[in-house]
């Protein structure tokens, strides 16, 4: 088991917004986390990543309990986020981006090979390579903020709604080469609304309403799922 | 237009571009001779042999000099050219609002008041020390204090975000100020510290060359800014400059990518803080005398203007917004002296007082609203942070 979330509860000020929130992610797989706004499903990203301290509760990762670790030693470990709204750099150039999104590593000659492995990934970024972050479409910087993580060359790669916002091809994308980096070997744990295709793509996938994981399963079990297909997928 | 045209105007009206261009042994030998220009600033024989007409009789023509204390005028400037290079560490590269960085100053100046003062109450009273130090010596003290004072202003506050560090910054220069003014433990008050040090050196005729006269004092704080332009420099294009950046840009997105966001924070902070100490101890070795009034809060509105105006995030920003803040309202004062612009005017029995140097901050308020609507990006901008601001407006009034 890679990743191995035991029990947690979270906090803003005196609102819970997580409820014991237990589930796993085992090496190789892509897991989804789907469920409507204000589920808690980008809570359990934060907390995973570090920008979000736990109330109680343990976050493993290869068994090592890391929900005290700094949010920047837990990317050291093998953990990186991309985040929610993309959140790429404004001002600096894409290629700046990627440089940043190895901050933590050391040896030139591997960053490069990693920026050319992402540049074939996304032949976009390559066009756009000095141009400024702020200056890409949604898309573009959806493209740049799944590659920026990329180059941590990270364990696990956690994906906040890759696909927000942005036009259906674009999505469609997004997701084929989201599958495509977990056949290179990166797990992935990806949190999404579009459940259709979070579902159609994922080894297996958890269902959050509240604060609270109601149901798991693998993906095609979920996507046909009476319940979950009237909830999110939009079918009676 | 083609994009080649708008790049060809654009290559033609960046000079930085041009500047870049030139064989590097040119761009040594230009930055050199503006160097030596600038040390010759306040002599007489500037204006005489590079054709700027004198006028009879004696002293310099105020249209472009500030009269016969022009050395003063420079060195002041000097000084707050420091305190605006520090608070852009602070505020322009990792983004932290500072309101109070004048605070810094103070710690400073008293540092070096305190201790190279004869009259200090740290000899006079405590028997803490026999005899005053030397003025250098206490500079690196002087520094390592104001550092210190930002750390532990910097250790609760910059784990918050967004105004808190604002509320407390401000907070902290004015609580050194009051404290200075009210007790008499040991910086008295409002009598202040008399008869503090100067740096050292003689003449070859063995007059000391630190002492009424200002042309030296504003060699030093030259030469001090040259040697802090360069440091600044350097960090800012390391891994520590990059990491100010990112928290700059997106303080969660750079804790993502594993930049320690709060060490970071903390160091730019810190820096910050020295390079302010360290103004406020060349202040001192001046200034012969140091008293509370001096910290007063508009010094540090005066700085936070001075980087907003030169461009948050670029040095010759900073230097520029430094020399525009102390300079334009000398400069308007002796302009408005040729002119015969009254210091004061009647209205019934009201005295209202007039002069360009106690105007200055409504001329600064106007000049401000002028720049951030006309040019928010500041005088002389970094392109990064244009880019950056560019970005906030779109997130605001989103173009389609």
């Amino acid at each position: 088991m890679l990743l191995e979330i035991d029990d947690i509860t979270l906090h803003y000020g005196r609102i819970q917004a997580l409820h014991g929130i237990s589930l796993h992610v085992n090496e190789g797989e892509v897991v989804a986390l789907i469920g409507a706004n204000g589920a808690g499903k980008s809570t359990i990203m934060r907390a995973i990543s570090g920008l979000r301290a736990v109330s109680s509760g343990a976050i493993r990762f290869n068994g090592e309990d890391i929900s005290k670790v700094r949010a920047d030693l837990r990317v050291a470990r093998g953990i990186c986020q991309a985040p929610e709204g993309r959140g790429v750099f404004p001002g600096m150039s894409v290629q700046e981006n990627l440089e940043m999104g190895a901050y933590i590593r050391r040896d030139s000659a591997a960053i490069a090979q990693d920026m050319e492995r992402v540049f074939g990934l996304f032949p976009r970024l390559l066009e756009r390579r000095k141009q400024a972050g702020g200056t890409l479409s949604g898309g573009e910087q959806q493209m740049l903020a799944v590659g920026r993580a990329l180059m941590a060359r990270p364990k696990l790669l956690l994906l906040d709604e890759p696909s927000m916002g942005l036009a259906p091809m674009i999505i469609q994308q997004i997701f084929t080469i989201i599958t495509e980096i977990n056949q290179q070997g990166t797990t992935v744990l990806l949190v999404e609304q579009n459940a259709q295709q979070a579902l159609s793509r994922a080894h297996r996938a958890y269902v959050l309403e509240t604060g609270n994981i109601v149901k798991e399963g693998t993906g095609a079990d979920l996507l046909h799922d009476p319940a979950v297909k009237a909830a999110y997928l939009g079918v009676a | 237009m083609t994009t080649e045209t708008v790049k060809k105007q654009r290559w033609k009206l960046n000079l930085r571009d041009r500047f870049q261009d030139m064989p590097k042994p040119a761009r040594i030998a230009a930055m050199v001779v503006f160097v030596v220009l600038l040390y010759l600033l306040p002599t007489k024989a500037f204006y005489e042999n590079l054709g700027f007409p004198i006028p009879m009789g004696s002293g310099y023509l105020p249209l472009y000099t500030t009269g016969s204390d022009m050395a003063g005028v420079l060195f002041q400037c000097g000084y707050y050219i420091l305190l605006a290079l520090g608070l852009n560490v602070v505020l322009g590269y990792a983004g932290l609002l500072d309101l109070g960085f004048f605070g810094f100053f103070a710690v400073g100046a008293y540092t070096v008041a305190l201790l190279t003062s004869p009259e200090s109450k740290l000899i006079t009273e405590y028997n803490w020390l026999e005899s005053p130090w030397p003025w250098l010596l206490t500079v690196p003290i002087a520094i390592a204090l104001a550092m210190l004072s930002g750390v532990l202003l910097g250790w609760p506050t910059l784990r918050l975000r967004g105004d808190y560090l604002a509320i407390v910054t401000l907070g902290f220069a004015e609580i050194i100020r009051i404290v200075a003014k009210n007790q008499d433990w040991i910086l008295n008050g409002d009598r202040g510290i008399p008869s503090v040090g100067h740096p050292p050196g003689t003449w070859p005729d063995g007059e000391p060359i630190f002492e009424l006269e200002f042309t030296p004092y504003y060699w030093l704080v030259l030469t001090v800014i040259i040697g802090v332009i360069f440091l600044i420099r350097n960090l800012a294009n390391s891994r520590v400059g990059r990491a100010w950046v990112a928290i700059r840009e997106d303080e969660d997105a750079a804790e993502l990518m594993g930049v320690p966001t709060f060490k970071f924070k903390l160091w730019a902070f810190a820096i910050g803080a020295a390079i302010g100490g360290l103004s406020g101890s060349l202040w001192a070795g001046q200034a012969n005398f140091v008293n509370s009034a001096t910290f007063s809060l508009e010094n540090s509105i005066l700085v936070l203007a001075a980087v907003l105006l030169g461009g948050a995030g670029s040095i010759g920003g900073a230097i520029l917004g430094g020399f525009l803040v102390i300079y334009l309202p000398e400069w308007l004062r002796s302009v408005g002296d040729v002119f015969g612009w009254p210091t004061q005017v009647q209205v019934g029995n009201i005295h209202i007082d007039v002069s360009p140097t106690s105007l200055r901050f409504v001329i600064f308020g106007a000049l401000l609203i002028v720049v951030m609507i006309y040019r928010p990006q500041g005088l002389w901008p970094n392109r990064r942070r244009a880019a950056e601001l560019k970005d906030r407006q779109k997130e605001v009034a989103p173009v389609e």
